[in-house]
């Protein structure tokens, strides 16, 4: 568990040069140490630092602020439940309560085996299907018990869960903690438009042809 | 169209414009999305000047649908003049409890969202656009991503776009789990690499000095989406739709003790929450044809409804006026089964959780809102509580606090938004399913207080041993 590896070094330094200020890239090179390691270590907080040139400090001062960022191990699954609001009305506590008890943990820690870390979550954003949760940010929607069971047998198998969500296009993989979106966004050299910065960048060019000003 | 007319005719006719492609299992590639019109405005718009597209989106009356409602083309000229560079900081952050359009923007249209955002870039004079998704949405991401790579290579993103001398790049950015990042203020600090915590405002507003001190704007991911249909087919075409004063159509997520909870798109201004509710083509009622006991009308925040506000139709100052907001478009359903101390209890706990920290009448009034409203749900409430949770919602923001107004309990309509004691609205959100729950449901509370049920959770109660 340490620094980033050359390659992330490099996805790094590409992600920095898309901001006219380094230290906006802060967030997403928190996410490529969880990608890389499965949680935020000191070591890769201090390479951060060095990276978009400001103190260890700031960057675990912003890296605790946000609650997807781990700086312990967490399991291989980050199953986390919804009971808010609009998931509470329709049994997600219950839900909780059965996660708990078929895994063994209290919501916020992980099974003996690392495979699990239970979280009791606020609003996921799929309050239409409740009661839902995600593993590892894919939804599962409206989930019962027996669904619950069967989606960690499946991950306990290294299957993909069967009962996948039912968003279009969706192709059910669930990669390991840490691996948020699998496509990267990148910009080829000679499409770009090139940063606009704060202090130099002047009116618009097309703005020059007339019209708004 | 009176009110009247409107529910004796039944709901307004069902028009779908930003969720027009959603039936489309492809909806999100960016061959889908050229079949089907996409990026015609944009080479609209370029073949015309941006004070053009201004002007059509500002005759459109386009409003805001981040919660203020304000409207899109007025709020991009709030920029000072001579000013550069502007910058476009997309909200795609949205944490309320019970909003899920934007997520569904995301994931079905993001090549709408995406000219949107160009659109708005090439209208307003926006140098760069910074597309901040929330961090949970990792299918989102997955797609604003692909679709970005697929916009850069056909030559819709990025230097000289389609060979004219617009050029912007859109930077896909995603956050990392705080609701508090959706305030705009908050949204630009995160985005500047810091914790999320809200810029003291007014004087200044992100239009005059937002991300890296420059003039920014700030749009919502559902408000963007809306652009490319009004440039391609005009603002006169839109506002045929929707009322007058609230033109177009908006998403709604309606969620809870509904038969068919689902997100609908409709006329905006028009359409009623009971159209809403118990049309059969929208939610065809309440589950097992329950009563209706309450419904939060727009979000978390937002003060609650009940049964009197039904016939209100979905536009901003009559639900304003009387004591609540639209909010992000969730509605959140709750039948008479329903325990309204545990339900506010519920939404207080967010904001608990989710205070910043800046302002402490809110990082310690929503916490002694909990603490109280726990030890009343779990039977250890003192009689006292009652009006202790008011004091400290008194602290967070004084004054009569916006409620519905209760004709049989005698209680009149205390228009929205309240005042604050912090600087930004968490604080008095969490005032508000307080305030809601005690005005009308005191009994309740008074209930739990006195008759000292205790509260055990299921799994103690069933495995019979104390944990």
């Amino acid at each position: 568990m340490a620094r980033l590896e050359p390659a992330n070094v490099e996805i790094a330094h590409e992600i920095i040069s898309r901001y006219p200020r380094p230290k906006s890239a802060l967030i997403p090179l928190l996410h490529l140490a969880q990608e890389q390691d499965g949680w935020v270590s000191d070591e890769a907080m201090v390479h951060i630092a060095e990276l978009v040139g400001c103190t260890p400090a700031e960057v675990i001062g912003t890296c605790s602020f946000y609650e997807m960022f781990k700086r312990e191990p967490v399991g291989r699954y980050l199953v986390n439940v919804c009971t808010n609001i609009a998931c509470q009305l329709l049994g997600a506590e219950d839900l909780l309560h059965h996660a708990e008890r078929t895994l063994g943990v209290r919501a916020g820690t992980t099974t003996p085996d690392g495979l699990f870390t239970v979280e009791d979550v606020e609003c996921i954003a799929a309050c239409t299907e409740a009661p839902c949760l995600t593993v590892n940010y894919r939804y599962f929607y409206k989930v019962g018990p027996s669904d619950f069971d069967a989606i960690i047998a499946d991950l306990r198998a290294g299957r993909r869960p069967t009962r996948c969500a039912a968003e279009p296009g969706e192709d059910g993989e669930i990669p390991a903690h840490g691996t948020l979106h699998r496509v990267r966004q990148s910009i080829p050299g000679d499409r770009r438009a090139g940063n606009a910065d704060p202090d130099t960048a002047g009116e618009p060019a097309w703005l020059g042809a007339g019209g708004a000003s | 169209m009176t009110e009247e007319t409107v529910v004796a005719a039944g709901p307004p006719p069902i028009v779908r414009i930003v969720t027009q492609r959603f039936d489309h299992p492809d909806s999100h590639t960016l061959d889908r999305y050229v079949a089907t019109g996409g990026y015609e405005a944009l080479r609209k718009a370029l073949a015309g000047s941006p004070g053009a597209v201004v002007d059509e989106v500002k005759s459109s009356n386009l409003l805001g649908r981040g919660g203020a409602g304000f409207p899109a083309g007025t709020k991009w000229g709030f920029t000072p003049p001579g000013v550069w560079p502007r910058y476009l900081v997309v909200n795609g952050d949205e944490s309320e409890p019970g909003t899920y359009k934007d997520r569904q923007l995301m994931e079905r249209d993001p090549h709408q969202l995406i000219e949107g955002c160009l659109l708005a870039c090439y209208a307003a004079g926006l140098s760069q656009c910074f597309l901040y998704v929330r961090g949970e949405m990792a299918l989102a991401q997955e797609r604003v991503a692909k679709a970005l790579n697929e916009a850069y290579a056909a030559g819709f993103v990025g230097r000289n776009i389609l060979g004219s001398s617009f050029s912007v790049d859109i930077v896909l950015h995603w956050g990392a789990g705080a609701y508090i990042v959706g305030e705009e203020t908050a949204l630009i600090e995160s985005l500047e690499g810091n914790r999320g915590m809200p810029r003291l405002k007014p004087p200044f507003f992100p239009a005059a000095i937002g991300l890296y001190g420059k003039p920014t704007i700030v749009n919502n991911v559902e408000t963007l989406s809306n652009l490319p249909w009004i440039v391609a087919n005009g603002a006169d075409a839109y506002k045929q739709y929707g009322s007058e004063t609230s033109p177009g159509t908006r998403m709604f997520a309606l969620s809870g003790h509904v038969k068919r909870p689902g997100v609908y798109e409709v006329q905006h201004g028009v359409t009623t929450f009971r159209d809403l509710l118990y049309s059969p083509q929208f939610c065809g009622g309440i589950r097992d044809d329950n009563r209706l006991k309450m419904f939060i009308p727009g979000g978390g925040s937002a003060p609650w409804f009940f049964e009197e506000q039904l016939d209100l139709p979905l536009e901003a100052r009559p639900v304003g006026a009387a004591g609540s907001m639209l909010g992000s478009g969730a509605i959140v359903v709750m039948d008479h089964t329903t325990d309204a101390v545990k339900a506010c209890l519920r939404v207080v706990r967010f904001y608990a959780r989710e205070s910043c920290g800046k302002c402490t009448p809110c990082r310690e009034g929503t916490n002694w809102l909990e603490t109280i409203l726990q030890r009343i749900v779990d039977g250890h409430g003192r009689p006292s509580d009652l009006d202790k949770l008011l004091d400290i919602g008194d602290n967070i923001s004084p004054g009569p606090y916006p409620a519905a107004s209760w004709t049989d309990g005698g209680l009149d309509a205390v228009p929205f938004p309240p005042r604050q004691t912090t600087i930004c609205p968490l604080g008095p959100s969490s005032v508000a399913p307080v305030v809601s729950a005690l005005r009308r449901f005191r009994p309740e509370f008074e209930a739990k207080i006195t008759k000292r049920s205790v509260n055990i959770p299921l799994h103690v109660e069933r495995e019979g041993t104390r944990v």
